[in-house]
């Protein structure tokens, strides 16, 4: 992608906790992260936990806000490896691509090695992903607000209300 | 009783085989692919990941071609692989507060504090067949909209709150101090709970649940509904990742929520007001969302005061026979053999029917007698 923003090292990483890299990462499509990991340096790991396939049950609130239930289930893989130099990357990805949970946990250690040596490397790919996240929702909002509607009533004598 | 019967496998398995051979189709006909059937037949997908208690829209797309769009067989089929593979834990509530809005509407407040978006709905379509899909026509209103890189608030304001603002409806606190029921794991009790129902009613036959909504409204336990709030979209899943003791987000779910209130008097003590009804379900299900919202505003009668007189107000017979897997497996076992049950009972026939006849024939000789 042309338009990747280019941060100075310590905005990048200052951009985002491990918590929202996770997320993120869960969240981006795994052709996108495969886009990024093409042109990324290979790091040397071991696996602690292969990818492994299960699911986890989602909760509600009954109206929203009330006390807690449990809706249904969602698959999940998940899986956790070891880089060569010491940093344990995690990942729980919804679905059962064992392909995007392993990436995912690659781009968890190596963001938290980033983050010792002051590269930006990983970090630039996760602003990538963190913008077409971004534009992926306002495709979504602009879609709602075409579909805006103001009901209005009109009372006996014609005037609106 | 079922008694198991020996026999047969040669047929079962040309059976077997007709079934594919059938699924196929016309062999001149391009075969359905699983990624079409999820993109294009998303409100069957949608379906069956609720009834099915799993989302995983490829996996239902999955079901729905093997049961060749039977979708309560695909539903049998989600629930039968959802039992084979463990599960890691359980999510935080889904915060719909967040969500990435596609459709929301109120009926009540017409003025809702960020606004009303119709989003995609057949509510205002003329019902007319479209010819032009026939034709393979792309649908005019399918194309994408063009970009736009506005940098607006990405998120619209969606808080509920407005429903309760004037207290006249009930409200809803959080409240973690009881485990919440699975009934995945444990059975239903009775009485139930709110989440034991809520959770049922989710897996429960859109049908069932819609027929009992119905039944509600045309006077078989009224409590008439206003629909507060319908809204469709975007929630993200949080879970707590064990292995590190952090909160991470895992995906993200389509969801229907639906809010109906519902004018109670009830009992002398309380305060007449609005009472809820709610129903939360994957993917877009509004006639759903709102079958299971009225249905359980319905079984919430007791804590009400109101006298449980109709179907839809008894817990026991709608969260007992809600569930189409349940049902569809009762129901169909019925084409299965039953020879032996059938003898027996034929036999018992014969003794009623020896009975009978010798009673009827000294009763014709009685009157003999007596003439």
């Amino acid at each position: 992608m042309s338009d990747t923003p280019v941060l100075p090292a310590t905005d990048c990483h200052a951009a985002a906790s491990r918590p929202q890299w996770m997320t993120l990462l869960a969240e981006t499509p795994p052709a996108e992260i495969e886009r990024h990991w093409k042109v990324l340096p290979r790091p040397t790991f071991t696996w602690i936990r292969r990818p492994e396939l299960g699911s986890a049950m989602v909760r509600g609130r009954a109206s929203g806000t009330g006390a807690q239930f449990n809706l249904g289930d969602v698959t999940v893989t998940r899986c956790t490896l070891q880089l060569s130099t010491g940093e344990i990357g995690v990942s729980y990805v919804m679905g059962r691509n064992k392909r995007h949970a392993a990436l995912s946990a690659l781009f968890d250690a190596m963001l938290q090695r980033e983050k010792s040596t002051g590269e930006t490397i990983v970090c630039g790919a996760i602003a990538a992903m963190m913008e077409l996240r971004d534009r992926r929702r306002r495709q979504i909002l602009d879609d709602t607000r075409s579909s805006k509607v103001d009901f209005t009533m009109l009372s006996p004598g014609g005037a609106e209300q | 009783m079922i008694t198991s019967i020996k026999g047969g496998e040669k047929a079962i398995d040309a059976s077997h085989q007709l079934l594919s051979k059938r699924r196929r189709g016309d062999p001149n006909v391009a075969q359905l692919s699983v990624e079409q059937i999820r993109e294009q037949l998303s409100l069957a997908v949608d379906r069956v990941m609720n009834e099915g208690s799993l989302y995983d829209p490829t996996l239902a797309a999955l079901a729905i071609k093997q049961a060749e769009g039977d979708l309560i067989e695909a539903i049998y089929l989600l629930r039968a692989y959802r039992s084979t593979i463990p599960r890691f834990g359980f999510t935080l509530p889904l915060d719909t507060a967040s969500m990435i809005v596609r459709r929301r509407i109120s009926t009540t407040h017409k003025d809702v504090p960020g606004g009303q978006f119709l989003g995609p709905t057949y509510d205002y379509t003329h019902r007319l067949i479209d010819f032009a899909l026939l034709d393979g026509c792309d649908d005019e209103d399918g194309l994408p909209l063009p970009d736009s890189d506005q940098v607006e608030d990405l998120h619209l304001h969606h808080d509920a709150g407005f429903i309760s603002r004037t207290g006249l409806v009930e409200e809803e606190l959080p409240d973690d101090s009881q485990e919440v029921a699975d009934i995945t794991r444990s059975p239903l009790t009775f009485p139930s709970t709110r989440d034991q129902r809520l959770q049922n009613l989710v897996r429960g036959d859109e049908g069932f649940l819609m027929a009992l909504c119905y039944s509600t409204m045309r006077g078989y336990g009224r409590n008439h509904p206003y629909v507060a709030e319908m809204r469709h979209g975007d929630v993200s899943v949080v879970m707590e990742i064990p292995e590190i003791d952090l909160e991470a987000g895992i995906g993200t779910v389509q969801i229907t929520e639906c809010r109906t209130i519902h004018l109670t008097v009830g009992k002398s003590e309380t305060p007449p007001r609005y009472t809820r009804g709610y129903g939360l379900l994957f993917g877009h299900s509004e006639r759903k969302a709102l079958s299971v919202a009225v249905v359980d505003r319905a079984l919430r009668g007791a804590e009400f005061g109101e006298e449980r007189r109709y179907p839809a107000q008894d817990e026991e017979f709608v969260l007992s026979h809600s569930d189409s897997v349940a049902a569809s497996g009762l129901v169909q076992h019925l084409k299965l053999p039953h020879y032996v049950d059938f003898q027996a009972e034929q036999q018992l026939l014969r003794r009623l029917r020896e009975d009978y006849d010798k009673r009827a024939s000294e009763a014709l000789a009685k009157e003999n007698d007596d003439a």
